[in-house]
């Protein structure tokens, strides 16, 4: 890769496959979180 | 089917034996054709005309009508319509068999077949809409078993199990509406990327949008439709709390899906109007298109509303049925009938007769399917053992 | 043969094709993409086309397709329309019926090679490659074979071998990719006997084209097709007649394909983002207005048969 894209292709491969890795944390994290601030009386 | 005791239906569920006897035998016979004399012994597919009825029926109809899932499941769990708890398993099981039936008509209509999987572990095509479509639809039909395994697991007596996926509800519900909005509405972003091939009517920049709200229609219209044919069929398998329900559910889909209507026209002129397209109107296609936003969106929004003013279950059902024509007529006009317009007719695709075969035999797959869990499992009934859950 | 001054400029191009490719990484910016630098085109220059379809029976040739069932000496074939398949991977058409033009007209068609290519983009598994020597390639051996590919590209290039039961691939011309990195010509440029292919680095065949187009403007349409058309395409074409009249449609744009699906791709992490926070938002909404109900219910419940009992008592004094 370089550090340096050619095409647009190239670089949105490579913003799209981080994008797709954040994803899982994201929704697990905000999940997690979510059971923090509801506390233990909510789901 | 032995536990058929009415006899009035008995008769109805031979001709379905029948039907559907013959129906899979040639189904099977095609799927020996294909898989031995690859796509081009059974289809009309050409290299101007690469996707069929198998991705314009099967896939792009086929995950619209099984929308009903998420749209109940989300409708009860997250916005408290409790009344209409009693939907929510027929509708998780009609969404589950679906995509099921769409995974199965996937592995007619690519090449080849086995390596469905390579785009998660070969090599990521992430910038590809349909890999998105590929992993939310893989995922969501994970999710639907798990929602739906609820009811296998009563049936099979496996308490643990079963309190498990309940506890899960509410994180499977959410999930199942962000995958169902994300690749709801890639499906219809599959078609960005052909402006030059699609018909600047159907081609619009809100075709992401345009497919989600429309797979709200579908769902809501489907959760009528078939509770009315389970009503027709599995009445005996129905217990108080549905048959109580079900009107209210009627009433209250056909209201939602009347509204919905409403805003899915409005968009549309919307859209029509940004892109300024109206000229189009006055061409063959311009009345083509008319007859789709007036016929199968104006017209089923009118009809619904008057079906709920007048409370008239009737109505509501027999518009649901023009709701659902309407949803099959707008993924067949952007995937089959508007795309290619620029083409001669001779260039143009016509389905092969064996892949309606296919089709059909697919789709019947599913109701064996469905007939086989409603009249075994707790769907359409509480379960004894489990009256709490609610 | 001899090599004609036009074919001079493609085999400088192709000497420089090792430095090309050695090249570490020049300046780029993020926002704007202009392609891999120094890489290759042809340029089309219809007007010297006489349909001799020799291209044709190189490209046949160092393709490894299959023979035809008339052979490439048969001009005869020209009489009707025909497009790229499986085993033809560029075509020579003609057209005679245009009033404009006193003679008949010929013009190959064949993968326009996109700078960024709608093929690669929509790629689920990545079969297409576009390379540095500006050739876009593909890769049978991760192929799932959904075909979205063909549905995707606007010049309805890819072509599918139906008939295969377990090794179905795409097919398409390759721009010689093979013989280009060994620094030869592609088959079809070597074997033009009339210059109408002309082989070398893309932004040079685009200065010559304009050249050219300057210094005989009664002899083209002022138009290089393929500078911009869909970003642009490694092959540049030259016409006498408009594009339109020699199945070249001029109404594509000039957006690059991945930008028409970059916003509804954009959307997809916003919905992952947001969604949770909305729905559980509600969620959170109505099961305090259920409990706010309930406890309104205990509340009355508790009420009456406090009165109730009262009035028990006031009737029992």
């Amino acid at each position: 890769m370089d550090g340096v894209f050619y095409t647009l292709h190239d670089f949105m491969i490579h913003t799209e496959s981080i994008t797709y890795l954040l994803i899982i944390p994201a929704l697990l994290g905000i999940t997690v979180f979510w059971r923090l601030i509801a506390g233990k009386d909510d789901n | 089917m032995s536990e058929e005791t009415i006899p009035g239906r008995k008769s109805f569920f031979s001709l379905f034996n029948i039907c559907a006897g013959i129906i899979v035998v040639i189904g099977l016979y095609i799927t020996y054709l294909r898989f031995t004399g690859g796509l081009g012994a059974v289809t009309n597919l050409s290299d101007y005309n690469p996707w069929g009825i198998w991705i314009g029926f099967d896939l792009l109809v086929g995950v619209a009508l099984a929308a009903g899932g998420f749209v109940t499941s989300a409708a009860v769990y997250i916005f408290g319509m409790k009344r209409y708890h009693s939907a929510v398993r027929p509708a998780i099981l009609t969404g589950f068999l679906g995509y099921a039936i769409v995974v199965l008509a996937l592995n007619y209509d690519v090449g080849r077949p086995w390596r469905l999987p390579y785009p998660f572990i070969i090599q990521q095509g992430t910038t590809s809409v349909l890999f998105e479509v590929a992993a939310c639809v893989a995922l969501y039909l994970t999710v639907l078993f798990i929602e739906f395994s609820s009811a296998p697991l009563e049936w099979l007596g496996l308490k643990r199990a079963r309190d498990i996926v309940i506890k899960l509800t509410m994180v499977l519900t959410i999930l199942g509406v962000i995958l169902s909005t994300m690749h709801q509405s890639s499906l219809g972003a599959l078609f960005l990327i052909a402006p030059s091939k699609l018909h600047p009517l159907w081609y619009s920049p809100f075709l992401p949008v345009y497919f989600f709200i429309t797979s709200i229609i579908a769902g809501l219209s489907m959760v009528i439709f078939e509770s009315t044919l389970s009503y027709r069929f599995f009445k005996h398998k129905m217990d108080e709390i549905h048959m109580q329900e079900k009107n209210d559910i009627t009433l209250g889909f056909g209201k939602a899906a009347s509204f919905v209507l409403a805003g899915y026209f409005i968009i549309k002129i919307f859209g029509l109007s940004s892109s300024n397209n109206w000229h189009y109107l006055k061409t063959d296609y311009g009345i083509w298109y008319l007859v789709e936003l007036l016929g199968f969106v104006a017209l089923p929004s009118f009809l619904y509303a008057i079906g709920v003013r007048v409370k008239s279950l009737n109505l509501i059902k027999w518009t649901s049925v023009l709701a659902i024509l309407g949803i099959i007529l707008n993924r067949f006009n952007v995937c089959l009938i508007a795309f290619n317009w620029h083409l001669p007719s001779s260039e143009r695709y016509f389905p092969h007769w064996m892949e309606i075969g296919i089709s059909v035999f697919i789709v019947t797959v599913g109701l064996i399917a469905f007939r086989f869990i409603v009249t075994r499992m707790p769907i359409l009934y509480e379960h004894p053992d489990y009256k709490d859950a609610h | 043969m001899s090599i004609s001054r036009r074919k001079f400029l493609g085999w400088v191009g192709a000497a420089g094709l090792s430095t090309a490719l050695g090249k570490s990484a020049a300046a780029a910016t993020h926002k704007h993409f202009s392609g891999y630098p120094g890489s290759f085109a042809v340029l089309h220059d219809t007007t010297f086309c006489v349909g001799c379809r020799n291209c044709e029976a190189a490209c046949n040739k160092v393709n490894d397709l299959p023979q035809p069932d008339r052979p490439f000496t048969d001009l005869s074939v020209l009489e009707k329309k025909r497009r790229t398949t499986t085993k033809v991977f560029t075509v020579v058409n003609k057209r005679n019926d245009l009033q404009r033009a006193e003679s008949p007209v010929f013009f190959k068609n064949q993968c326009n090679h996109c700078l960024e290519p709608a093929c690669a983009s929509v790629c689920f598994v990545r079969a297409f490659t576009k390379t540095k020597t500006g050739a876009v390639i593909y890769d049978s051996s991760v192929c799932v074979g959904c075909r979205y590919c063909m549905v995707a590209c606007p010049f309805e290039i890819p072509t599918y071998e139906y008939d295969q039961v377990l090794t179905p691939r795409i097919r398409k011309c390759t721009m010689c990719y093979p013989r280009v990195s060994k620094g030869q010509l592609p088959g079809c440029v070597e074997a033009c006997p009339m210059e109408a292919l002309t082989f070398g680095k893309r932004q040079d065949l685009i200065n010559f084209a304009k050249q050219r187009i300057q210094k005989y403007p009664d002899r083209y349409v002022d138009h290089v097709y393929g500078e911009q058309e869909m970003g642009g395409t490694s092959w540049l074409y030259l016409s006498g007649v408009p594009f339109k009249e020699i199945g070249m449609r001029e109404d594509l744009g000039v957006t690059p394909a991945p930008e028409l699906t970059a916003g509804a791709l954009a959307v997809v992490p916003m919905i992952v983002g947001l969604w949770p926070v909305f729905l559980t938002g509600i969620y959170a909404m109505t099961k305090r207005s259920d409990k706010i109900a309930e406890r309104e219910k205990e509340q009355a419940i508790d009420k009456a048969v406090k009165a109730a009992r009262k009035e028990d008592a006031e009737l029992k004094t």
